[in-house]
């Protein structure tokens, strides 16, 4: 079968841990290149192992190569706004796992089809992957008119980008709650838990709905999406039935929404406590397999 | 023994005792009296710091910015202080605050993770607040630990930080050599927030002054997250019984404590069993009032809860574990 060839550019935790997840996994990308800066880094070794055609040129190891149709940006999000313009001028794909959100954000099950002609898609954050289909599934029922999510991660699965970044974090989650989870107003709050043993990443929403709405129907969107969601994170699950709660707000007494969800990672290559960086690299793989599967399609045709 | 600077917290640690429903009158009675008594520091924000009206915290009742000006507006000498709780509060908050002229920004993490606040220090040394760091939790790590942590903000700009013993669950002798641990490594100051769930506030206070702490806290009639705090007006009085001249004027913190305090009250500040628990698992006190709402909910024990919440470690910002906690628990009836 035909395969569409594809790049990892980051040669860290998150790069590493996604070609493991390219290899392990029987799809439409054929992994033919990592590329890092760091000559002598773990993710490095570990591709040239595979046999994967590693580089410590960055960018240049990755433009080189002509064949090579799709990206997945693991760096930094300083790194990516440099990189998206090359990329794009090479006509190739960009899934920017960084925060430099210079593409639209995606939620695989949400949006990814209305951007499938994108060439440059961001996959917002661990928080947002894991919290936005959950607003989502109660959205596409009842107008939400805040959310308010909490991921909780283990403090050994966070690296300096994100501590130094923390601001970041909130404002690109709570853009992608509204902008892609449909609700009115929202709020994301991380929590870093050093706990020993690490904690799993748990994410808990809170959606306050305006006016009546369809209880069961609510129950059902949710419980449907987390299936969506584990289809592609296999390790995503709610832990407990969604309830309601009613809350004083400062919009009146609304009914609130409680969902609990936690990630476990498949460790394919990190930790199954880390499910926020799982949740990161399924979902990107997700995102680059419906690429693929389109560009084999649409290659089909033109033939 | 020095006098150390002493901060009244009853318009923030006290917020979580009222669920956030200070007006704007009460803290311009309570600043304008603290004022009065000669307090160096008064800090008002939500309990959880700026930014902290949300769900998982509970809404307030007022908006903060509108409480902050009401108390910046009162006082005369007195510096005013709010709380910053990095992924809660954002640079956004910060900038507000400063402009509107607060003086002191006490930045709160979790005590191991002191590296998410860099951004934070570096940009209220900027905006020219006075920057206080807040090592939550502390009761869960050891002294040499919490004095890298400490060094940390120390680094990033810090003029003081404090062993803040969150779930009061604090031995003289732990707070005592915390305190020592940060004025040994640290050339900036260091100070100590007390918790009264094991009835040691005021001792674990003065065991960290005897090691040397330069900033202390205290709230009115001991207002605070669940067993509450240091009352104010206890301390002043045994500082003064110590021979440290506090130049406060003991009688006005009695007669606001006892006057305007204490009616603020719903429920007792007692170390009651709920509390008790609390203390003895190291849970964090602020869950108190989110614990017993679920507790009700869910139909299950508040003190089962804690001791869960105990189990697994949970830190500041993780009242929806508490859900997720009586949720469980409930289903194993």
């Amino acid at each position: 079968m035909t395969k569409v060839k594809v790049g990892i550019l980051g040669s860290g935790n998150i790069g590493t841990d996604l070609m493991y997840k390219i290899l392990n996994n029987d799809g439409h990308m054929e992994l033919s290149v990592m590329a890092g800066i760091i000559p002598e880094s773990e993710g490095l070794i570990r591709a040239r192992n595979m046999g994967i055609r590693a580089s410590h040129h960055g960018i240049s190891a990755i433009l080189e190569d002509p064949d090579v149709r799709i990206i997945f940006d693991a760096t930094s999000a300083k790194a990516h706004r440099q990189h998206a313009e090359m990329l794009r001028a090479a006509g190739k794909i960009a899934v920017d796992l960084t925060p430099a959100a210079i593409g639209p954000f995606v939620v695989p099950p949400i949006n990814l089809h209305e951007h499938i002609n994108t060439f440059n898609v961001n996959m917002i954050s661990c928080g947002g992957q894991a919290t936005i289909p959950l607003v989502y599934a109660v959205s596409r029922i009842a107008p939400v008119h805040y959310a308010e999510v909490i991921t909780t991660t283990a403090s050994r699965s966070i690296g300096p980008g994100t501590r130094q970044n923390i601001d970041e974090f909130t404002y690109t989650t709570a853009h992608g709650l509204q902008s892609v989870g449909g609700a009115k107003l929202a709020r994301a709050l991380p929590v870093i838990n050093s706990a020993d043993p690490p904690v799993m990443m748990t994410n808990t929403v809170y959606a306050a709905v305006e006016g009546d709405f369809d209880e069961n129907a609510v129950m059902s969107s949710i419980i449907e999406m987390a299936d969506e969601v584990s289809k592609y994170v296999t390790g995503y699950r709610l832990k407990t039935t969604p309830f309601i709660d009613d809350r004083d707000t400062p919009w009146g007494r609304l009914p609130v929404v409680v969902i609990l969800n936690e990630v476990e990672g498949s460790e394919d290559f990190l930790p199954a406590y880390a499910g926020n960086l799982d949740i990161m690299t399924a979902s990107a793989r997700r995102v680059g397999e419906t690429f693929a599967e389109y560009i084999l399609k649409n290659e089909e045709v033109s033939l | 023994m020095k006098l150390p600077r002493l901060t009244d917290t009853t318009l923030r640690d006290g917020s979580h005792a009222v669920s956030h429903r200070f007006t704007p009158e009460q803290v311009r009675t309570i600043v304008h009296e603290l004022n009065k008594a000669g307090m160096p520091v008064i800090e008002v924000s939500h309990g959880a710091g700026l930014h902290g009206s949300t769900i998982q915290q509970g809404f307030s009742t007022f908006p903060e910015f509108e409480l902050i000006a009401e108390a910046i507006n009162t006082v005369k000498q007195a510096k005013i202080a709010s709380l910053f709780v990095p992924g809660i509060g954002t640079s956004v908050e910060l900038r507000k605050a400063a402009e509107m002229g607060l003086d002191v920004i006490r930045i709160a993490v979790h005590c191991t993770e002191a590296d998410i606040s860099q951004q934070h220090f570096e940009l209220s040394k900027q905006l020219g607040l006075e920057a206080v760091g807040f090592l939550m939790m502390a009761h869960t790590q050891p002294p040499t630990v919490l004095a890298k942590q400490a060094k940390l903000m120390e680094s990033y700009g810090a003029d003081c930080v404090y062993v803040v013993d969150s779930a009061g669950s604090m031995l003289p002798s732990d707070a005592r050599e915390r305190v020592q641990a940060l004025k040994e490594t640290l050339t900036i100051e260091v100070g100590f927030h007390a918790h009264n769930n094991l009835g040691l506030a005021i001792g674990n206070t003065i065991a960290a002054m005897e090691a040397g702490a330069d900033q202390i806290d205290g709230t009115l009639r001991g207002l605070g997250a669940g067993a509450g705090n240091a009352p104010t007006e206890v301390l002043v009085a045994v500082l003064n019984k110590m021979g440290l001249n506090t130049g406060l004027h003991l009688s006005i913190l009695m007669e606001v404590a006892e006057d305007v305090v204490a009616s603020l009250l719903t429920y007792p500040i007692v170390i009651d069993r709920d509390n008790l628990a609390s203390g003895y698992a190291g849970v964090y006190n602020s869950f108190l009032l989110h614990v017993r709402h679920a507790a009700e909910k869910f139909g299950v024990s508040a003190s089962e809860i804690v001791e869960e919440l105990g189990k697994r470690q949970a830190i500041a910002g993780q009242e929806d574990w508490i859900l997720d906690v009586a949720v469980e628990l409930a289903g194993r009836k």
